[in-house]
């Protein structure tokens, strides 16, 4: 896998994974024309598209794309389930996951992944073993910050209230 | 203000981040974000010493900043300096915020490491796996310098837990793809394989991503993980869905595992051992059975799950391409799929179909779905689905089902999205010609294709129609009715206009006795189009006008009027203008004797050889070309190819090798490059080449009626003389792996830039190549030893891995057809923009008497070829070699001479090596000394060698140090 994107319905960037170095202008374009390309593509239609010399896998889970960038000779029904295994992963972690747990601690999403998949691969693919790994992380905290929910309160406008919807739900 | 539970850790990031959500405007946001900047930014230069905590919080701030989208500059030191907490969370950001902002200030790097390193010492697995982690993360050349020795002793260790062995294993993966070079397996070989028998699931899976890397690039030292792949393989698949715990997903035991076993596969060829090639076939065969039994779970995980083994299993039998039964039930599996109501089945059959038709056991099969992939590229909502049925039209089709796919393709084409429309027409033309049988029926298909998607008709697409026609005289009485007829349509395509006004040019007397198509009829319908057109074509028009006036003397007044109107002989146009001026001279002043010769038909185009440069070279041979027909070559030939081929100076490659690829190029790279309208100038519009050539001198006129045949050859791999003969047997036409003598052939050329490159019984290929600077430019000689002659010849020089990035190697097109005896050339630009050191691969192929020949070889570019010699005193030498005494700075190597040592020959190899050979400047006499610089794009590379050669014992230690 050469990248992972999350994205909102609205086009907002919320997790980034690069597995190829590029440059962050080089990011920043590819950014722009993928949410733009998988945001136009109508709901039912494949999961998966040629783009340059990539395959995008892409899903969506409530109001969050997500979105891979595979090689030519990768399996894209297995990244679809990659997607979803870290989807899971997310929602156990968090206890029915939306996206405003990805906003505010945007740090665990990358520790949750990078226990996940590493370089591009999976590296664990057990989900109780990535869990296990990163409560062992959370027993360290010596803050006594067990409360892994990092929710604040009425920070829900009306227009904005699908960041909070789990992201199995849909 | 929101509530933040009480206790948090970082209760100012929720706030901040809040703050940024309910920003109303983008202004708003930046002014808040630079408000924060300056907190942050007076934090850390304050006096006060900020506890880890605090560090920690402000760092992640930043991070976010950053991950918005703006630039951060600060910050890294503190980043840095958490590396060295000892509590897990402050390390854990300190490194998130290093893999997500890598810095390559070196003095940081260096900091980064040395954190790492103690990480990685520690002993402590979470500790440990963070700093693998962001090894892996960032990835970057100084730290596999620093850790790619160190990763693989971590990985086979024995006492190391599983997790730091899995990400050790896909650490050590990604710094083998940024620096292969650094990560040498060696003596760990064979432990790393082992990986695969690993009682933890977890380790297998993370370890078998990088064995596949590895096998991929060195096959043979992996290969016996073949049989433990296909035995681990055997366990998952026999197993019960409940056997491994946590490692099924959706009632599918290790679907990751699974597919990445039988993706490693795929880097080999099927087992020989007969016991291990039995246990693979029956996992093969388990897998399509276990596709027609019932869902264990409606779940669409499930399904996915399941499929993605069973398709991949499908391309290891694909790759294998030797079991046709299970080729055949590979394909009616996907024929199922075809139907399914998931659209992503349906998608990924197509696509999987596409490489089974090309297999002679599945391409009948696949033929039987024709129906379903033609109903599917008519109703597919999703265009990209629909490309896919395209895409297995084009593979699936052959002579018995052409005409139908070509007709269906053609109606698609009128509703076709715009993205996918040049690559349609491109392969409407492409099978039209390869099996016509009936040209009638070839040229109503090219007209059809303007008609319906005119822009997108490239240069190439018409140029061939125009070829053809002129070679079958069967044709050219119905190609001029079609085509006049055509021209009636009140808003015809350009390109039309061009097509008629060439054939109607040429054989616009054949239609001429219908009085409803007299001469006067023709011309006037042209020329209604006249004013409509581009200069080009305008141009194209007033050569068809001359040749009107030689085919019908009876238009010759109304022409004349033509050309002496105002808007024609004082056209601002400098082409259209002279053109007016000489052809109304020519009709004035020629007997009807000259111009009947002058205006001749056009002779047929020889298949194949069309260029008057191939032919002189034919006729003489490369060598023995005069000054004077080479001027001419140039013009008439070098032009074609779209450059001075024999300019020998530096500016002539450098331009070439930056400008465009030439239109076959194009047309080659149909699948991946991106599309090229036709209207595009960059299609090196070749008509306009040649007119700017014509009016020098009076055959002018023939040139440039004549359609440029080297770039349309390549359109076809089968040209329209070989398509009576048998359809093409079916042969991998993927390049062929490069021939095992192929690394012995190119150290011969390492002192040297001319000689036989390779030669079996058929074909020989000779070499000539001169550098200068980081540029040069290679003459590869093909000769046909056979009497038969050689067709659809195609050559393509790639650069494989990281070659692509440091060299830029760029061939033109050769001609397809090589007579018996006969030898043809073709002209290779390199261009050097870093140090490299593999060759690129050059694969040929052709068929010789219905075979297909395949072959790789490598290419003798070498790094020593950009040496560019320098003279230099004893006393610099030395000063110079002593400076160059870092480790990396110096090699040296003794070895054994092979021949006896001839001080002459040693002397004249080491001037073919590139470098100055410097005399007195070694106090031994017997002792060779050499200077030269390595020219690349990027960077100059100074170079002493010495070469010490011990007569009695005739070692040869060679010392070589660079700079």
């Amino acid at each position: 896998m050469q990248f992972m994107l999350l994205f909102s319905r609205q086009g907002k960037l919320r997790l980034q994974k690069w597995y190829v170095p590029l440059s962050d202008k080089e990011k920043k374009k590819i950014t722009r024309e993928l949410v733009q390309t998988v945001l136009a593509r109508k709901p039912k239609m494949c999961s998966f598209l040629e783009w340059r010399d990539l395959k995008i896998v892409y899903k969506r889970y409530a109001s969050l794309y997500f979105c891979c960038a595979i090689e030519d000779q990768d399996n894209e029904l297995i990244t679809l389930e990659i997607i979803h295994r870290y989807v899971e992963l997310l929602d156990k972690y968090f206890g029915s996951v939306c996206e405003l747990d990805i906003i505010f601690n945007f740090e665990k999403a990358y520790f949750i992944l990078d226990e996940f998949l590493l370089g591009g691969e999976a590296q664990e693919t057990s989900k109780k073993n990535v869990l296990k790994a990163i409560e062992q992380a959370d027993l360290l905290q010596e803050n006594l910050d067990f409360q892994i929910r990092l929710l604040p309160a009425g920070v829900l406008s009306p227009n904005i209230s699908s960041e909070s919807t789990g992201l199995f739900q849909s | 203000m929101p509530a933040v539970s009480k206790g948090d850790g970082m209760r100012g990031l929720a706030v901040f981040i809040s703050d940024i959500r309910n920003c109303k405007s983008k202004e708003a946001e930046i002014k808040r974000i630079n408000k924060e900047l300056a907190n942050i930014r007076s934090k850390f230069k304050g006096d006060k010493a900020l506890d880890g905590y605090s560090k920690k919080k402000y760092v992640c701030k930043l991070l976010f900043i950053f991950l918005l989208g703006h630039d951060i500059d600060f910050g890294h030191m503190e980043a840095v300096n958490l590396l060295s907490s000892n509590k897990y969370t402050e390390k854990q950001i300190g490194y998130l915020f290093i893999s997500v902002l890598v810095n390559s200030n070196s003095e940081l790097i260096r900091l980064i490491n040395n954190a790492i390193k103690n990480d990685l010492s520690s002993r402590n697995p979470t500790f440990m796996c963070l700093a693998l982690h962001c090894i892996a993360n960032v990835g970057s050349r100084e730290m596999a310098e620093a850790f790619a020795g160190e990763i693989p002793r971590i990985l086979v260790a024995g006492d190391t837990m599983d997790s730091v062995k899995q990400s050790a294993a896909l650490c050590l993966l990604r710094l083998y793809k940024t620096s292969p070079d650094l990560v040498l397996m060696g003596e760990w070989t064979s432990r790393v394989v082992h990986l695969l028998n690993d009682q933890h699931m977890g380790v297998v899976t993370a370890a078998i991503s990088l064995i596949t890397c590895l096998s991929q690039k060195n096959p043979d030292e992996f290969k016996t993980c073949v049989s433990l792949a296909v035995s681990r393989l055997s366990r998952i698949v026999s197993s019960a869905s409940t056997d491994l715990q946590d490692y099924t997903y959706y009632f599918v035991p290790a679907p990751w595992l699974s597919c990445k076993l039988l993706r490693l596969l795929q880097c080999y060829p099927p087992p020989e051992d007969g016991a291990v090639k039995g246990r693979l076939v029956e996992c093969l065969e388990t897998i399509l059975n276990k596709a027609q039994e019932p869902p264990k779970s409606k779940k669409v995980q499930h399904s996915n799950a399941k499929n993605a083994i069973l398709f991949e299993a499908i391309s290891l039998i694909i790759h294998y391409d030797s079991e046709p039964n299970l080729l055949v039930r590979a394909c009616n599996q996907l024929g199922q799929f075809l139907q399914h109501r998931e659209t992503n089945l349906r998608y990924l059959a197509l696509e999987s179909m596409c490489t089974l038709a090309s297999s002679e056991f599945s391409h009948e099969a696949v033929k039987t779905h024709i129906e379903t992939v033609i109903n599917a590229l008519k109703t597919e909502r999703d265009v990209s689905v629909r490309q896919r049925a395209a895409d297995l039209l084009y593979a699936m089709c052959d002579r018995s089902n052409a005409k139908q796919i070509v007709a269906e393709m053609l109606s698609y084409l009128e509703t076709a999205d715009y993205s996918i429309r040049e690559e349609m027409v491109l392969k409407v033309a492409i099978l039209a010609e390869k099996y016509a049988v009936d040209y009638s029926w070839y040229v109503d298909t090219i007209l059809n294709l303007i008609r319906i998607a005119g822009d997108y008709v490239s240069e190439e697409v018409w140029y061939r129609v125009i070829q053809i026609v002129i070679n079958r005289d069967d044709v050219q009485g119905y190609a001029a009715k079609t085509v006049f007829e055509a021209l009636q349509a009140p808003a015809c395509h350009e390109n039309m206009v061009k097509v008629g006004g060439y054939i109607l040019g040429e054989f616009g007397n054949l239609i001429a006795g219908d009085p409803r198509s007299s001469p006067l009829v023709q011309f006037n319908l042209l020329h209604s189009k006249f004013h409509l057109c581009s200069v080009p074509t305008r141009a194209l028009l007033l050569s068809a006008y001359i040749k009107f006036i030689n085919l019908f003397p009876e238009t010759k007044s109304t022409i004349q009027e033509v050309l002496r109107s105002d808007s024609q002989i004082r056209n601002s146009d400098v082409e259209l203008q002279q053109r007016a001026v000489e052809y109304l001279k020519l009709s004035s002043i020629a007997s009807t004797d000259v111009l009947a010769t002058v205006l001749e038909e056009m002779p047929p185009f020889p298949e194949r050889e069309s260029s008057i440069l191939a032919k002189l070279k034919k006729k003489k041979g490369p060598g023995a070309v005069s000054v004077n027909e080479l001027e001419e070559g140039k013009r008439e030939g070098g032009e074609l190819n779209g450059g001075g081929e024999r300019g020998g100076d530096n500016s002539a490659i450098a331009t070439s090798n930056a400008s465009t690829p030439s239109p076959s190029a194009d047309l080659l790279g149909l699948r991946a490059g991106p599309p090229v309208t036709a209207a595009a100038p960059s299609a090196g519009s070749l008509l306009v080449d040649v007119f700017s050539e014509a009016g020098v001198n009076d055959d002018g006129f023939l040139r440039d009626l004549e359609p440029p045949t080297e770039s349309s050859d390549s359109l076809l791999a089968e040209g329209p003389g070989d398509s009576d003969s048998a359809p093409p047997s079916v042969v991998s036409e993927d390049p062929a792996p490069p021939l095992p003598e192929s690394n012995e052939l190119l150290n011969k050329f390492v002192c040297k830039n001319n000689g036989v490159l390779f030669e079996n019984q058929l074909l020989q290929i000779g070499i000539k190549s001169e550098y200068r600077q980081n540029l040069g430019r290679m003459y590869l000689f093909y000769g046909n030893k056979t009497s038969v002659q050689f067709v659809t010849f195609s050559t393509t020089v790639t650069c494989p891995g990281e070659l692509q990035s440091q060299l830029n190697v760029q061939s033109k097109p050769v001609e397809p057809l090589i007579e018996g005896g006969a030898q043809v050339q073709q002209v290779i630009n390199i261009e050097c923009l870093t140090d490299f050191s593999d060759a690129p691969l050059l694969n040929i192929k052709f068929r010789y008497g219905g075979a297909l020949q395949n072959l790789t070889l490598k290419l003798p570019v070498t790094i020593n070829k950009f040496f560019q010699p320098t003279e230099m005193a004893s006393h610099d030498f030395f000063q110079r070699w002593k400076q160059l005494s870092l480790p990396q700075q110096e090699a040296q190597k003794i070895f054994k001479a092979n021949h006896a040592m001839d001080t002459e020959v040693l002397k004249a190899k080491l001037l073919g090596l590139g470098m100055a050979l410097l005399e007195n400047v070694d106090p031994n006499p017997e002792n060779f000394v050499c200077a030269g610089v390595i020219q690349t794009k990027a960077q100059q590379v100074g170079s002493l060698l010495r070469l010490e050669p011990k007569r009695a014992s005739s070692d040869v230690p060679i010392n070589r140090a660079q700079q």
